[in-house]
């Protein structure tokens, strides 16, 4: 089936318990987290623009995603994922 | 040398292919000669051994480059052959170039406007992102091997087919079969691809040409690369490349002179073949579905691929692995007397390995003395290098002690190594960081090394003939890291969860147990010698026992070594059965208080003092007071252990399993009434009114029924003998307290061994019907189909032994099985995983910095520090605090 982005499919995953916080973060950010890694933006961990969280939260390639993930321990970490095509 | 020495930094590696016109630019000869030496013994002009290739004998001089044997790098040369031939490296990549492409006009087979906005895509993905540029035209591909009508020229795109190993042929419509398409058709098809076509499908047009995966014109290799030996009698013996290359040559002059000649279609045609097969083998002698080109002698030939391919290949054997100097091997076995932290040298080995050192005003009288000893007496030196780099071995040296009396500082001494030198030890198959640790050296008389008990285990070492290495580290960074990182005492906690790894095992144990047991009450002279054997003087504390005679209990000599801030309260690994106690009201010893430092209650096994015990008392104290005080531990309560066995004496004997007349009746009574249970099941499944368990068949149900049954009547076995053995048997001694056995290994050797099994499934293969022919067909009872009744102790009948050995066989072969798959797996995770480290801000990057955790293990816990996952262990916390556990 294919689910077009914003359609109401692709927008539920979202909501699912075990799916991570994923934002597209802004342009100011996303350089703030290249200049805090000391890296740049192809050395972040990649998500394709296909992949349904992408698609759903409208991550374009070249885009910074952010994604806040609960740890076993009750805390909270923060990962950035790289779009690509 | 005349070789201009230039320094040049290499900034990229480009990988291609080599085009005709490259070879022929590079190549300093054309080789057609099919003699390679003529009646002198000179080569030949021309020939695969042609001087131009390279100067190969000393004193001889290059006439391409002019320089000698030590600045020629060697040439290469080339042969034009007759008829082009498909290089096998790449016959996937042409069979899928092929089908890619129209066979009539050789275009992409994909509509024009999509190869130009996928070139475009392309390009651009290229430049930021190859790896997923090479997906991309992979994707091209297989769009365009779909396609079944030219979208340029519309021609219909005949079906082709790849037969292993090069064959690739096509389906012909008028004749209705496949015809082999021969070199010279496939390569006119790649030349026509344009090259923005090829572009898209991954190649670099520049670089390589899908047409010259074809070879019209085969590189020779420089003779360095393929040198010729001389055995003894003068006779020369070639390189196997040389031979196949000679093959080559003289195939291809045949080649040649029959179409010079016009000869028949047929005759060149299998000329052709048995060139192709020479190229081949020469590329690559493994290829599956090709006979491999042997030698006289029988043995495949070794050609390129296979001088690089595999464990002894160039990668893995040459530039992976590296093979050192300092280094010894030999037999390892056991001596307690020493520390863990050390290991046993023999004198031999120490008079081989060496460390240098440099000469200083301080160490000057200690080497001269050691320049006097020389290289065969330790502790000696092997070589003196003067200040101006020269090196004097001292084997040749006549006058030493006059070298001796020339050494000033500056000089550098390579002196034998001695005790207290650092070396690294070293048991394969090194799997795990423990796998190597750094080692006091001691030197000893024998000819083994010798490392101490406790050290087994992260070694996974035995005393069964294992060998083992050891490494002197020759640099003074080295040193210290071998000294600060790599000794054994800092690896006590393993980095996988953080349990002790290194600790009490087997007789230590036993030791352990014998000494704080309550029945074990200590002279003056008792106390005394346990404790020159821990190598301490102590002030004894007031004797437990002050009339008739002063008396002291194991316990007070072990409080003697715990720190007296020290708490800790856990169960024994004798508190089980009837000795079970789950807290302090314990009236059996078997849970273990300590309080204060003084050990008041409970005896010391495998729970408290063993390796691998979670939150034990070992485990808290090498927490608590650091590595030096662990090691300290080990090297004098541990040797206490010991000694306490030497004085009681401790051994298992025959007897120690052996069960009185009336416990055997009473297992044979038991063995009986579980026979017949089997047996009503049998016949209840012989009538088919078996109750089956649900998802099975009546046969599984009954095998279920059965099993259960008899291993029931194993375990009763099992405590009834048990039951009847003397708490203070050694054998017995020894299982309780984790020492070594189990309970099971005791009622097989004192009660019955009970079912043997074959993959799960009682023992039925065989003959038809029954395992052994000493059965009768269709038997389903017990001791047809592999309960053994018999005890280790009474013996095995005949068919039980066989029985046993059918059950004991599969055993060995799935430990064998198992080590060289998780060889495997581990080789691939290694590959994999090797060049990941953690940055100084806690994320984990790989070789170029890219980042694949945002923080160690998404916790950031250490887990040698972080105990079984759990970084923080409360409950001991509040023990510290207060002095016992909640
Ligand atoms: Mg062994
Ligand atoms: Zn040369
Ligand atoms: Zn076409």
């Amino acid at each position: 089936m294919v689910s077009k982005r914003g359609s109401s499919v692709s927008q539920k995953i979202l909501e699912h318990e075990l799916v991570p916080k994923h934002e597209v973060v802004s342009l100011k950010e996303g350089l703030e987290v290249l200049k805090k890694y000391g890296i740049k933006p192809d050395q972040l961990p990649w998500i394709k623009a296909n992949d349904p969280v992408a698609k759903a939260i409208g991550a374009k390639p070249g885009d910074i995603v952010k994604v806040v993930r609960k740890t076993p321990w009750g805390g909270e970490i923060v990962v950035y994922r790289y779009v690509v095509p | 040398m005349t070789v201009t020495e230039e320094e040049k930094i290499v900034s990229m590696i480009k990988f291609g292919i080599l085009s005709p016109e490259e070879i022929r630019k590079m190549s300093v000869v054309e080789v057609k000669s099919t003699e390679t030496y003529d009646e002198d013994g000179l080569p030949v002009p021309h020939s695969v051994m042609d001087p131009h290739l390279g100067a190969i004998d000393p004193g001889h001089i290059c006439p391409v480059c002019g320089n000698s044997i030590k600045g020629c790098p060697g040439h290469f040369g080339h042969i034009e052959l007759a008829l082009p031939v498909i290089n096998v490296i790449f016959i996937k990549y042409i069979y899928d170039v092929l089908r890619a492409v129209c066979a009539n006009c050789g275009r992409l087979k994909l509509p024009q406007k999509d190869i130009e906005r996928g070139l475009k895509y392309y390009r651009k993905l290229n430049e930021r992102h190859p790896y997923l540029a090479r997906r991309f035209s992979e994707y091209i591909k297989k769009r365009a091997i779909k396609t079944t009508v030219c979208p340029h020229c519309g021609y219909k795109q005949p079906k082709l087919k790849l037969t292993k190993p090069i064959t690739i042929e096509e389906y012909n419509e008028e004749t209705r079969s496949y015809i082999r398409l021969n070199p010279l058709v496939i390569r006119s098809r790649l030349e026509k691809i344009p090259n923005e076509d090829v572009e898209l499908l991954g190649f670099d047009p520049q670089e390589s040409r899908p047409e010259w995966m074809i070879l019209t014109v085969l590189p020779i290799p420089p003779i360095a690369i393929r040198p010729s030996i001389m055995i003894e009698t003068g006779i020369r013996s070639e390189d196997d490349l040389t031979h196949k290359l000679v093959d080559i040559v003289r195939t291809n002059e045949r080649l040649k002179e029959h179409i010079v000649a016009g000869a028949p279609q047929i005759i060149i045609d299998d000329l052709w073949e048995l060139l192709q097969y020479h190229v081949t083998t020469y590329l690559d002698n493994e290829v599956p579905g090709f006979p491999p080109a042997k030698h006289r002698s029988g043995r495949p030939l070794k050609t390129l691929a296979q001088r690089l391919k595999g464990k002894e290949g160039r990668f893995r054997g040459n530039l992976s692995g590296k093979r050192v100097d300092f280094s010894a091997r030999t037999v390892i076995s056991p001596d307690p007397y020493i520390s863990i932290n050390e290991v046993g040298v023999s004198v031999e080995v120490a008079m081989k390995l060496t460390v240098p050192e440099k000469v200083t005003e301080w160490n000057i009288e200690e080497l001269r003395k050691c320049v006097i000893n020389g290289p065969y007496k330790w502790p000696g030196a092997n070589y003196v290098v003067t200040p101006d780099g020269r090196r004097i071995d001292l084997r040749y040296v006549k006058d030493r002690k006059s070298l001796a009396e020339s050494l000033a500082p500056g000089y550098i001494v390579e002196r034998h190594i001695r005790n207290g030198d650092i070396a690294l030890f070293n048991r394969q198959p090194s799997l795990h960081r423990m796998s190597i640790m750094g080692h006091i050296v001691k030197v000893l008389p024998g000819r083994t090394f010798r490392l101490h008990l406790a050290v087994c285990p992260p070694y996974n070492a035995d005393f069964d003939g294992d060998e083992m290495n050891l490494h002197i580290p020759q640099t003074e960074d080295a040193r210290a890291e071998a000294r600060e990182l790599l000794k054994v005492q800092y690896h006590i906690l393993t980095p996988r969860y953080g349990g002790v790894i290194i600790g009490g095992l087997q007789d230590y144990i036993s030791g352990a147990y014998l000494l704080t047991v309550k029945t074990t009450l200590l002279t003056k002279e008792d106390v005394m010698e346990l404790l020159s054997s821990a190598g301490v003087v102590k002030e004894l504390p007031e004797p437990a026992i002050l009339s008739p005679r002063e008396l002291w209990t194991g316990k007070q000599i072990v409080s003697l070594f715990i720190p007296p801030d020290f708490n800790y309260h856990g169960k024994a690994s004798i508190s089980a059965g009837h000795l079970k106690c789950e807290d302090i009201e314990c009236f059996w010893d078997s849970y273990v208080v300590v309080r204060t430092g003084k050990l008041l209650m409970g005896v010391l096994d495998k729970k408290s003092i063993g390796a691998e015990q979670q939150d034990s008392f070992f485990y808290f104290l090498v927490k608590e007071y650091g590595a030096d005080f662990a090691v300290n531990f080990i090297d004098s309560v541990f040797r206490m252990f010991i000694r306490i066995l030497e004085k009681k004496g401790f051994t298992l004997r025959l007897d120690d399993v052996a069960i009185p007349e009336k416990a055997k009746n009473e297992i044979i009574q038991m063995l009986m009434e579980s026979f017949k249970k089997v047996q009503e099941y049998v016949d209840q499944y012989v009538k088919g009114v078996l109750e089956v368990v649900p998802g099975r068949t009546a046969e599984e149900s009954l095998e279920i029924k059965i099993l259960e049954i008899l291993a029931e009547a194993r375990d009763k076995a099992g405590e009834i003998a048990v039951g009847y053995l003397d708490p203070f048997n050694h054998a017995f001694i020894m299982a309780r307290t984790g020492a070594r056995g189990n309970v099971l290994n005791l009622t097989q050797m004192a009660a019955t061994l009970g079912q043997m099994t074959v993959r799960g499934e009682r023992i039925w293969r065989g003959y038809m019907g029954r395992p052994l022919p000493h059965f009768s067909v269709n038997d389903l009872g017990p001791i047809a189909r592999g309960f053994i009744v018999n005890s280790f102790y009474s013996g095995l009948s005949p068919t039980e032994m066989f029985m046993h050995a059918a059950g004991g066989r599969e055993g060995l072969v799935d430990t064998a099985v198992r080590t060289s798959q998780s060889g495997y797996m581990q080789r691939r995770l290694i590959n994999a995983l090797m060049d990941l480290y953690v940055e100084y801000d806690y994320t984990v990057r790989d070789s170029s910095g890219s980042i694949i955790q945002f923080l160690y293990g998404e916790d950031g816990a250490d887990p040698a520090k972080a105990p079984h996952g759990k970084p923080i262990n409360v409950e001991r916390i509040v023990e510290r605090v207060i002095g016992w556990k909640l």
